[in-house]
């Protein structure tokens, strides 16, 4: 008898990752604020499909009368992750690139686009 | 084989499929690889246009996949579980905008990029940006709209950064990847708290289901945060300026489009999603978002010296008068029809025209700075000289961007002046006093860049680039002198499909 903690703790992640975007000058925590508000999300869809006392979604290997949790949440999950990874991937290679240009990772520093 | 049924799941396979096998054929000659995407994107653009013309002449069409016939949107059950296409007329031209920004966009990457300045992947890279932007068009549910959301987030964000010789276009690469992925994480959250509501992804389905609850309108605050971020409306336009004015200039316009495709998700979520609920707030938020934009965008412009930063600020400032159409259309479509659709279509209008205005000028910057070197408006000087066609084309697309009579920009302009007017006088003097800026800004780039004394000489623009242009330049031409043709045939259906078709879309999918 969890309740909605699991949501909670979830949005608690988000809100983690939305404050160090907000928070933070260096460009590696800024990716990791972005994944964490992205397993924040993922988690948030875990939590929602799953049933109280429920078994594996695969039809063939469940129970005959028991319950199942919900299978499109995680195939949402999982192609959610899979999309956080190239993103993520990708946000990495330019802040390396970025680190070779300018020798460093400080936000502030490397913002020549401004106005 | 006929292919007219599977027109609307081949326009989104083909580029997709189609982009990863373009280095492939590079490799093996580089004539290949540019018959290739010949190929490629004229079989799309064909699909497109054959899928509008069954749009606009038959209504909406429905392309289920995995079903037994592409027309069964139902499983067994009567529950719309199946993964399927719906597009309507709105969709159908958005796809129409995207078709002729994609393939003025490769037509002037030909003779623009070199091959030691990564065009083959620079090419790949933007016919992955079509396939994601297609997708959202098309897509028929909420899932495949994040998908193809995120698809584009990231062929856009390779499309800037690819120049890693450069140190300016990866940062601005950087920028738009945390708001782009902040932007669809949102969107997620919203179709997860959909999903958690009503137990479906179907838009159509969704739609019917949705009663204005508390977690439904959590999700519908969620939807326009993350597609607000993504169309780069204040205060969330921190990448735009970035984006646009640091890409090359043949990624730019699909950037346009892209930001054109990303507000076509906000009028479906607005207007399909949430038809069933109104809430003028929204259409104040939206109107009030919009003219904020416009203003402040113009205001930045002026105080610019890089002509590409320059164009850019009136490329933001130009979604701020599509948000102010469409506000206008949402606020007050209810209670007054007759004006509120005017809104709608001058909003809808605008988007058509700023893809080929805007992009006409991003071609211009890039045409410059591939003759000049340089960019800064300070050590430009006198390059009509050379430049005799970039210079007629700049000062045209200038001058539709303003909004003079008769180029493209008044007709649209004129439409969302004259309902926003009625709405209430202030939203109209603010997007007048912002176009009035704008055209002083765009004048004085033009004498910047293209007047004065012959400075070093340069060689003309290539004939590719050249053509490129003139297409754009001949669209802006022709929707500024026979303005209500397209608004009839066009942008009309576009409106209606927004406005009244809400329950033909859903009957489409679900069935009378």
């Amino acid at each position: 008898m969890t309740g909605n903690l699991p949501f909670v703790v979830c949005m608690v992640f988000v809100a983690l990752g939305l404050w160090t975007l907000l928070a933070k000058r260096n460009l590696i925590k800024l990716v990791i604020g972005l994944t964490l508000i992205e397993n924040g999300v993922n988690l948030f869809l875990v939590a929602l499909g799953y049933v109280q006392g429920g078994a594996v979604p695969i039809y063939t290997y469940a129970p005959p009368g028991v319950r199942m949790v919900l299978p499109t949440p995680q195939a949402l999950t999982l192609t959610s992750i899979v999309i956080g990874l190239a993103t993520t991937a990708l946000a990495l290679a330019f802040v390396v690139v970025i680190w070779r240009h300018r020798g460093t990772l400080d936000a502030r520093k490397v913002r020549e686009l401004r106005g | 084989m006929n292919l007219a049924p599977h027109a609307s799941i081949l326009a989104i396979a083909v580029p997709l499929l189609g982009g990863f096998a373009l280095p492939l054929w590079a490799k093996l000659h580089r004539r290949l690889g540019e018959l290739w995407l010949f190929l490629v994107g004229a079989f799309t653009a064909a699909m497109v246009v054959l899928l509008a013309v069954q749009v606009f002449t038959g209504g909406i069409q429905v392309y289920t996949l995995g079903a037994s016939s592409p027309g069964e949107t139902l499983a067994p059950g009567g529950f719309p579980i199946r993964i399927m296409l719906v597009v309507d007329g709105m969709g159908a031209f958005t796809a129409l905008i995207s078709v002729l920004v994609a393939l003025v966009s490769f037509l002037y990457a030909w003779r623009f990029l070199t091959e030691d300045h990564g065009k083959t992947l620079a090419l790949t890279l933007g016919l992955l940006l079509w396939a994601g932007m297609l997708g959202m068009v098309l897509t028929g549910d909420l899932f495949n709209f994040f998908v193809f959301f995120e698809v584009t987030s990231i062929a856009a964000c390779g499309l800037i950064g690819y120049r890693t010789w450069e140190a300016r276009g990866v940062e601005a690469a950087f920028k738009t990847m945390v708001m782009y992925t902040v932007g669809g994480l949102l969107v997620l959250l919203a179709i997860a708290v959909l999903y958690g509501e009503h137990g479906a992804l179907n838009l159509a389905y969704l739609s019917s289901r949705i009663q204005g609850s508390l977690p439904d309108r959590i999700a519908l605050g969620l939807l326009l945060g993350g597609l607000l971020m993504k169309v780069g409306a204040v205060p969330a336009h921190m990448w735009a300026p970035d984006a646009y004015g640091e890409a090359p200039a043949q990624a730019v316009i699909l950037l346009v489009a892209n930001t054109q495709a990303s507000l076509y998700g906000l009028l479906r979520i607005l207007f399909t999603l949430f038809g069933g609920i109104t809430d003028p707030v929204v259409g104040w938020l939206v109107t009030g978002l919009g003219t904020v934009t416009l203003v402040v965008a113009a205001l930045m412009a002026v105080i610019q010296t890089d002509l590409g930063r320059l164009v850019a600020y009136g490329a933001v400032s130009q979604i701020g008068y599509m948000l102010l159409g469409v506000g206008v259309g949402f606020t007050v479509i209810r209670a007054r029809p007759e004006y509120g659709l005017v809104a709608m279509q001058g909003g809808i209008f605008h988007m058509l025209n700023d893809a080929a205005a805007i992009g006409l000028l991003f071609l211009c910057v890039g045409a410059v700075e591939r003759a000049a070197g340089a960019r800064d408006l300070r050590g430009l000087g006198g390059l009509s000289h050379d430049l005799k066609w970039t210079a007629g084309f700049f000062l045209l697309g200038a001058l539709a961007l303003a909004g003079i009579p008769p180029l493209n920009g008044f007709a649209s302009k004129f439409m969302i002046y004259e309902s926003s007017f009625r709405l209430s006088p202030i939203l109209t003097a603010l997007a007048t006093l912002a176009s009035i800026l704008l055209l002083a800004v765009f004048i004085r780039a033009f004498q910047g860049a293209f007047l004065g004394p012959r400075g070093k000489p340069s060689e003309p623009e290539p004939f590719g680039m050249v053509l490129a242009m003139g297409v754009l330049a001949l669209a802006v031409l022709a929707l500024g002198l026979a303005p209500d043709f397209f608004v009839r045939h066009l942008v009309a259906p576009a409106a209606e499909a927004l406005w009244q078709g809400r329950d033909l879309y859903l009957a489409a999918v679900l069935g009378g």
